[in-house]
């Protein structure tokens, strides 16, 4: 159970029971916990936190509260970014007064570890929350071992032998700690001391080129988002194009003023630079844009990029043909889900169905291996999933002489066959397969082929697997 | 002379009211038809006997085209898997079309996607060729319009189950700005309004004279069963052709009738 200010005034503390709070304060309001949206508020918080700097990750476990301080934490990794607000003073000033401007209570700390900082956050004071290096051994050992991000069970067996602070821990000898509580306990207290290594995982790695771009006055009109989508990819793509780089994936990042994102991302077949080409697709997804009560600021990240060296054009000034399709591949692709814009791609095997594979076309974009025309005869249409026919053959071994597809009875004028085409045996076994070109009566030639050879009762199955022109 | 040109004049413009290529008179046209000599042809040939009855000489570039299985003799709406005929003749005009620009194609299908060895084996290279898959038919026509605009493309084959006016009209001035030329492979016995040629296509049997033992070539009886330009005949068509399919040549030939007279075709010249 986690509580808010006015329940802590009232006397309630988080980690009692329902029953407990219910009898001490009557009128209490119990809102049941929603993990989901407490984590994907975190990663937009985390994502917003990006303004102070690049490196950001909401805290990967959602801990229960070791003590009574309740709530998730955002990490951020801000080497090299303080100068740019004057201070780490004044960075995490600017970032609680950020946090606070959206109506969360925030501890916030700046350390040179990740655990340092994990507990001075939480438990060192917050008139001084940059802990200096050389303050660093001497803040860590006045606070309690919870700090130390211990499990609940640990630091209850540590406090049963009177070991309550940090520095109770350090003044014992490491090999005795290591043995009577496991590896966990020297592990946490080399990570809070900096001894052992502790990588933050960013949310997404820092993407190498991001514009952003602040508004006075929360915009909200479809217009005005598109027309500052167009000038940030102008700005973007002026930068992209000196590097000889084109993106391929695009992430445009709104922060609304109630503290929600927006997120639109949208891909390329081929690195591209081009803002006109890149603003058509970015519009299309812009279309009906939900701002709430406005958006704030927008940003926009080139996530994926490649290098893209300068084409010449021809003597009439058209670029190549492969250009055009790359871009028809683009917007359709984008609206219809990558998976839906394909190419035929030929693989080695006999059995039919397995003779081709779709690739999505945005990641095929050299020619593909040439398909020779089939020495068999094949059909231009390929069921995805044989049908089941009932057949009447004279003998088990002989073609058959009508069959029953979807109802209807065709009665067999000529077929060509059987074509055996046997299972991979590398693949699962299945029986070989006898296929015969049927056409009947009208002149309608189908694919039929017999499921193994007839069984002891006289029986086989038999399928419909294609039409022929 | 000063009222012949004038003529000619009032032929362009009225041409260009109708949004097709300035009309020639007929007479200028010697042998290869009406492919202008510079510049870009308007039109593929598919077949000289088929050509003939066309008024372009050929299929029209930048124009809508329907191509719709025959309908059942019995009345009935012809099922929609039986539409092999159908399909063979759109892959064919397709991978002609290909050949002429030698650009990709698009194939935009609503369920199975198209067979690769079943389209190489009809002369279409199969590598050059993207598919879309759609199943919505909103989504189908947007992916037409756009791909036939965007004229990147040699031709579009679309799969559709009729099309409204609206949406017809809309791909056809597409295809005319662009001149992309749009096949519409089409599954419902109501037939595109704003297409220039309406083609009916059936498989006909093998001849009698092979074996049972083997099903031969590819024959579809081709109708021609609109044409902008050409009048409809007594028996409610333009034109009709029994064709063969050559595996060799990848092309196709005029075929007897039953019984044994000469290979004719029958041609109403009524426009």
């Amino acid at each position: 159970m986690a509580v808010n200010r006015a329940a802590q005034q009232a006397g309630l503390r988080a980690g009692i029971s329902v029953a407990d709070a219910m009898a001490m304060v009557p009128g209490l309001r119990l809102v049941p916990a929603d993990e989901k949206a407490e984590r994907r508020l975190l990663k937009n918080l985390a994502e917003r936190c990006g303004v102070f700097s690049p490196w950001t990750a909401p805290e990967d476990s959602f801990q229960m509260p070791l003590a009574d301080i309740p709530g998730g934490g955002l990490w951020l990794d801000i080497s090299g970014c303080d100068h740019l607000f004057g201070g780490e003073a004044e960075l995490l000033g600017k970032l609680c007064d950020c946090l606070r401007g959206f109506g969360f209570a925030c501890r916030a700390a700046i350390a040179d570890t990740p655990g340092a900082a994990w507990a001075w956050a939480r438990y060192g004071s917050q008139e001084n929350p940059v802990l200096e290096r050389e303050m660093q051994h001497k803040g860590l050992a006045a606070l309690p071992i919870a700090a130390l991000r211990l499990s609940p069970t640990i630091v209850g067996a540590l406090s049963a032998l009177g070991l309550r602070k940090i520095g109770d821990l350090l003044a014992l000898p490491r090999a005795s700690l290591s043995i009577r509580f496991g590896r966990e306990v020297a592990h946490r207290l080399d990570q809070a001391l900096g001894i052992e290594p502790e990588p933050i995982s960013p949310l997404r790695p820092a993407a190498a080129h991001r514009v952003h771009m602040g508004f006075a006055e929360p915009i909200g009109r479809d217009a005005d988002v598109k027309e500052a989508a167009r000038r940030l990819l102008h700005h973007l793509c002026g930068k992209l194009e000196d590097e000889r780089l084109g993106v391929r994936r695009l992430a445009l990042l709104a922060f609304l003023v109630d503290g929600n994102l927006r997120e639109f991302e949208l891909g390329t077949s081929a690195p591209n630079h081009d803002p006109a080409h890149l603003f058509r697709l970015l519009r299309e997804k812009l279309d009906g844009i939900d701002c709430g009560f406005g958006i704030e600021s927008l940003r926009l990240d080139a996530r994926e990029t490649a290098s893209l060296l300068p084409r010449q054009k021809d003597m009439e000034g058209n670029g190549s043909g492969s250009e055009e399709m790359t871009r028809l591949i683009d917007t359709l692709s984008n609206r219809l889900g990558f998976d839906k814009v394909m190419r035929l791609v030929p693989h080695d095997s006999h059995i039919p169905e397995r003779a081709q594979q779709a690739m999505p076309a945005s990641k095929t974009i050299a020619s593909p291996r040439q398909i020779d025309p089939p020495a068999q005869k094949r059909p231009v249409l390929l069921l995805d999933h044989p049908e089941n026919v009932e057949v009447t053959a004279l003998l088990p071994d002989s073609p058959p002489l009508q069959f029953r597809w979807r109802k209807r009875v065709h009665r067999v004028a000529r077929a060509e066959g059987p074509e055996r085409i046997s299972c991979e045996w590398w693949q699962e076994q299945k029986p070989d397969r006898d296929y015969y070109r049927i056409e009947d009566g009208e002149g309608n030639r189908y694919w039929l082929f017999r499921a193994g050879p007839y069984d002891q009762k006289g029986a086989a199955q038999w399928f419909l697997h294609g039409i022929f022109p | 002379m000063q009222s012949s040109s004038s003529l000619d004049r009032l032929r362009d413009r009225i041409a260009a009211l109708e949004g097709s290529a300035p009309a020639k008179p007929r007479s200028h046209i010697t042998g290869w038809g009406t492919g202008t000599a510079i510049g870009k042809p308007d039109m593929a040939r598919i077949m000289a006997e088929i050509d003939d009855a066309l008024p372009w000489g050929g299929l029209k570039l930048g124009a809508l085209h329907e191509i719709a299985p025959a309908p059942n003799p019995m009345g009935g709406i012809p099922s929609d898997r039986r539409d092999g005929a159908a399909r063979g003749f759109a892959t064919h005009l397709l991978a002609l079309l290909m050949r002429q620009s030698s650009k990709p194609a698009l194939w935009v299908a609503e369920g199975e996607l198209p067979y690769a060895p079943g389209l190489a084996a009809l002369g279409l290279p199969p590598e050059l060729l993207v598919v879309i898959k759609a199943g919505k038919p909103a989504q189908r026509l947007w992916a037409l319009e756009e791909a036939t605009r965007s004229g990147a493309v040699a031709a579009i084959l679309g799969e559709v189950r009729g099309v409204d006016f609206t949406g017809a009209r809309r791909l056809a001035l597409a295809a005319r700005t662009s001149g992309v030329p749009l096949l519409l492979l089409n599954r419902d016995p109501a037939p595109v309004q704003a297409a220039v040629t309406r083609w009916q296509i059936v498989s006909i049997p093998a001849p009698h004279s092979i074996l049972p033992e083997a099903i031969g070539s590819w024959r579809w009886r081709v109708e021609l069963a609109f044409c902008q330009g050409r009048g409809i005949g007594e028996d409610g068509s333009v034109a009709a052709w029994n064709v063969e399919w050559d595996d060799g040549t990848h092309s196709l030939r005029l075929v007897a009738e039953a019984g044994d007279r000469p290979a004719q075709a029958r041609i109403s010249r009524v426009a």
